[in-house]
């Protein structure tokens, strides 16, 4: 089997890490194998594959090593749960330097190093919340990851974020062959969540390839540093997660995204009552002025 | 083919031997695939046309052979022209590898000047790391006793923070806390070298004139502080020093380079040499005003002396040509009380006895400038004083004000009514109105020499000639140390404009039994 790249984006905070971790567990579990890049400056993209606090970043060993140069694959490679492959870019502390460029640094070095040479099936890039810079679009770059997962919820920001990250991946589809694979729904228990979502995936052209319900399990498992699928084999996330990696596994549907306008999303957003009517009366009106008139 | 120790030829005229010929020839018939020469020569031609140049004007995307410089490169100039300052450029090394060897090129003199050189991993982290490495080599190697510190793009655009790197770099111990490190953020991308220097020259008295400001008084030390802006010409700054000598008026130069930019060949190496002292720098807001030479690229240091000095900065323009240098004097005299002295006046006479012997040859002459905001507009001004009559008009780096400033000046006089002022404009540009407006000569630094070719290359009775005036002047000897401001730097640029008038003449005349009826013995 050809090595499959995935890059997986969404709002910050959306639970991507969580989620990447999880169904990398379940595509371990089916025999796959498989590398995470943390593409993320906090460098926890990897904790609980490895049970440990956050991994050693390649920029970081670089700095202390003087240069990418002077580091070998084997220094910043760790090895986890069922044989996955861990690795973090890294990045400098917030407010210097320039985390984007960490990104691009610590791909390049990967690819130098014939990390991607190994006998894999999967890579998974876990990228920093927003796209902010060209740093952090270098996973979906010519010849990296050809399959985007956007991991989003039933909330008006995350779904905003979305839409904005189809954008994003418009401009590298045309040229490459980039393409969006799909919606994960990780679950907040928003009325009507799963319906919404499947119709924000048919709007932009893709599909949810599975909805993850809320479990506390998960938090459960991660206070301990672990997936759910390694704490809690028989639990029924796990089985959710088996099943996303397994949908991931077959997923055959990628396409260049068709992201939907400003005015289109909040027309979605109104049918689902996830937000109001706008009264164009009010806007720039003042509180005095409203019980005045 | 091959060379004799005895009798090495260099590459002119040796690749026009024949064998040379036939291999280039060869060459490009059968490796390089280029066009026929007929379709070249065509498109060459076409270059040359009103349609192009219609063309070349609409162009947007593109910039070919700017007429200006990068930022950094003005804060390095600035930098030397400090007793015993190291300029120290915090970025990529290649950066001030092509400061140095800019100045080489024009001054003929080793320029020190060092770099933090950031590599990849500066680029990520940013680049405090090697801010305090370089900072305590450059001490140590070089002992400067202050270092101006300005940026490259590299450190501009991952933004690094040059006060909290300098300050950190105090606090541990990597410099002493008492070493004068002033600072400029440099971004080549914005700007040009002139707003580098006026930047620069800005951190730097901005770093002597912090807390120090209470016990000062405007006028108390009876001085006038003179700021010579990015200033190449090192006769400008001993003219200055001159003229106010001979007026009895106790001046400061703010930042002069002349000694290091002019070490004599005595087998001592000099990295330091003269400069304005720090002492000098901090007595400078108690001056009776401060003067800026060059006030259009200076908006930055005049904000300094008015806000944060006190002093008025009352307003000049760039003291060339004749009437300019009047004003120039009569301000010093008014702002000191000192009279203008009579070797001053006599110096003037003497101009102007230049002017009347050579106008006959300069009247209606036309010419094509290019160069920094302030000389363009002097010399424009001292063109029209010599009844010579500018065609285009072009600062690359210049704004909306200044070219009305430009054409207010030449609505004044018979001889600018055909004047054009560009701005934004590259030497491209400028190709294009030299072969559609063809003036008698162009004014410029030495990048005109290609322009000067390409007319030559259309026939010689389209050839401009290159006048050489301004930065850099890379192929001519010495020209730096001649002296542009003044009545002794317009006694200069007249001889240069007059002489070059005179020697195409004799070029043109020299026709033996056609032209040379004209050949005159006396002109």
């Amino acid at each position: 089997m050809a090595l499959r790249q995935c890059a997986i984006y969404g709002k910050g905070g959306i639970g991507k890490s969580t989620t990447t971790q999880n169904l990398v567990a379940g595509l371990a579990e089916a025999g796959k194998k498989v590398m995470i890049v943390g593409c993320d400056p906090k460098a926890d993209s990897t904790r609980l594959i490895l049970h440990a606090k956050a991994q050693n970043s390649i920029m970081e060993m670089a700095a202390n090593a003087g240069s990418v140069e002077d580091l070998e694959l084997e220094d910043v490679l760790k090895v986890g749960y069922r044989g996955i492959k861990c690795v973090e870019s890294g990045g400098p502390e917030p407010g210097v330097g320039c985390a984007g460029r960490g990104v691009i640094t610590a791909i390049n070095f990967l690819e130098e190093e014939g990390a991607y040479e190994a006998d894999l099936d999967f890579v998974f890039y876990d990228v920093l919340g927003d796209v902010v810079c060209g740093g952090f679009a270098m996973p979906i770059r010519e010849n990296k990851a050809q399959e985007i997962y956007i991991v989003c919820s039933g909330e008006m920001m995350a779904m905003y974020a979305a839409n904005n990250i189809a954008k994003g991946i418009v401009k590298y589809a045309n040229s490459g062959s980039v393409r969006l694979a799909g919606l994960i729904c990780n679950s907040r228990n928003t009325a009507r969540e799963d319906e919404l979502i499947m119709e924000l995936a048919r709007q932009l052209g893709t599909q949810m390839i599975h909805f993850v319900p809320r479990d506390n399990v998960v938090q459960r498992a991660e206070i301990r540093r672990m997936t759910v699928i390694e704490y809690d084999p028989k639990a029924g996330q796990a089985q959710q997660y088996r099943d996303l990696a397994h949908k991931i596994i077959n997923n055959k549907n990628f396409v260049i995204p068709t992201p939907i306008t400003m005015d289109a999303l909040e027309a979605l957003l109104m049918d689902f009552g996830l937000m109001d009517e706008e009264d164009e009366s009010v806007v720039g009106k003042t509180a005095e002025a409203e019980a005045a008139a | 083919m091959s060379q004799t120790v005895d009798d090495i030829k260099p590459s002119y005229p040796l690749f026009r031997a024949p064998e040379y010929k036939d291999n280039l020839a060869n060459k490009r018939s059968t490796v390089e695939e280029g066009h026929t020469s007929e379709r070249v020569a065509q498109v060459f031609q076409w270059t040359t046309t009103e349609e192009y140049k219609e063309l070349n004007f609409k162009r947007e995307a593109l910039t070919i052979n700017p007429a200006k410089a990068c930022q950094p490169l003005g804060a390095v100039l600035c930098a030397l022209g400090f007793e015993k300052t190291l300029p120290y450029v915090h970025g990529s090394q290649g950066c001030v590898a092509y400061f140095r060897s800019y100045f080489n090129r024009h001054f003929k003199e080793p320029i020190a000047c060092v770099s933090d050189s950031m590599t990849e991993d500066a680029a990520v982290f940013g680049g405090q790391k090697n801010m305090f490495d370089g900072l305590e080599n450059a001490l140590a190697l070089y002992k400067p006793e202050m270092i101006a510190v300005s940026t490259t793009c590299m450190a501009e655009v991952i933004g690094d923070d040059l006060s909290s790197f300098i300050t950190n770099a105090k606090k541990e111990g990597h410099i002493p806390e008492d070493l004068p490190v002033p600072f400029a953020h440099t971004p080549s991308f914005v700007g040009s070298h002139t707003t580098g220097w006026d930047n620069m020259f800005e951190g730097i008295v901005r770093s002597f004139s912090l807390k120090t400001m209470d016990d000062k008084v405007v006028g108390s030390n009876g001085k006038i502080n003179l700021v010579p802006g990015f200033e190449t010409y090192l006769g400008n700054y001993r003219v200055m020093h001159r003229m106010l000598d001979e007026m009895g008026v106790a001046h400061t130069m703010l930042c002069d380079p002349t000694e290091v930019l002019d070490t004599p060949a005595d087998g001592e190496y000099r990295m330091y040499a003269g400069g304005t002292t720090q002492a000098e720098v901090k007595d400078a807001p108690n001056a009776i005003d401060t003067l800026l030479l060059q006030p259009w690229q200076l908006p930055k240091t005049k904000k300094h002396v008015e806000l944060v000095w006190n002093q008025p900065a009352t307003p000049i323009n760039i003291p060339m040509g004749l009437e300019w240098t009047d004003d120039f004097l009569m301000k010093v005299s008014e702002l000191t009380g000192k009279p203008i002295p009579a070797s001053l006046a006599k110096e003037r006479g003497r101009l102007v006895d230049m002017m009347t012997d050579s106008h006959a040859w300069l009247h209606g002459k036309k010419f094509a400038l290019y160069g920094d905001a302030d000389y363009v507009l002097g010399m424009v001004k001292f063109l029209l004083e010599l009844g010579a009559e500018p065609t285009d008009i072009l600062c690359q780096h210049a704004n909306k004000r200044w070219k009305k400033e430009v054409e207010a000046i030449l609505a004044k006089s018979p001889y600018g009514k055909g004047a054009t002022v560009h701005t934004g404009a590259d030497l491209w540009h400028f190709r294009s109105l030299v072969f559609t407006n063809k003036p008698d000569f162009m004014i410029g630094n030495s990048y005109g020499k290609f322009i000067q070719r390409d007319t030559l290359h259309k026939g010689k009775e389209f050839e401009v000639p290159l006048i050489r005036i301004g930065f850099p002047i890379f192929d001519r000897h010495h020209l730096h140390r001649m002296t542009t401001l003044g009545y002794e730097g317009a006694m200069y640029i007249l001889t240069t404009l007059v002489n070059a008038v005179l020697e195409r003449l004799d070029e043109e005349t020299r026709g033996m039994g056609t032209t040379d009826y004209n050949y005159d013995l006396v002109r």
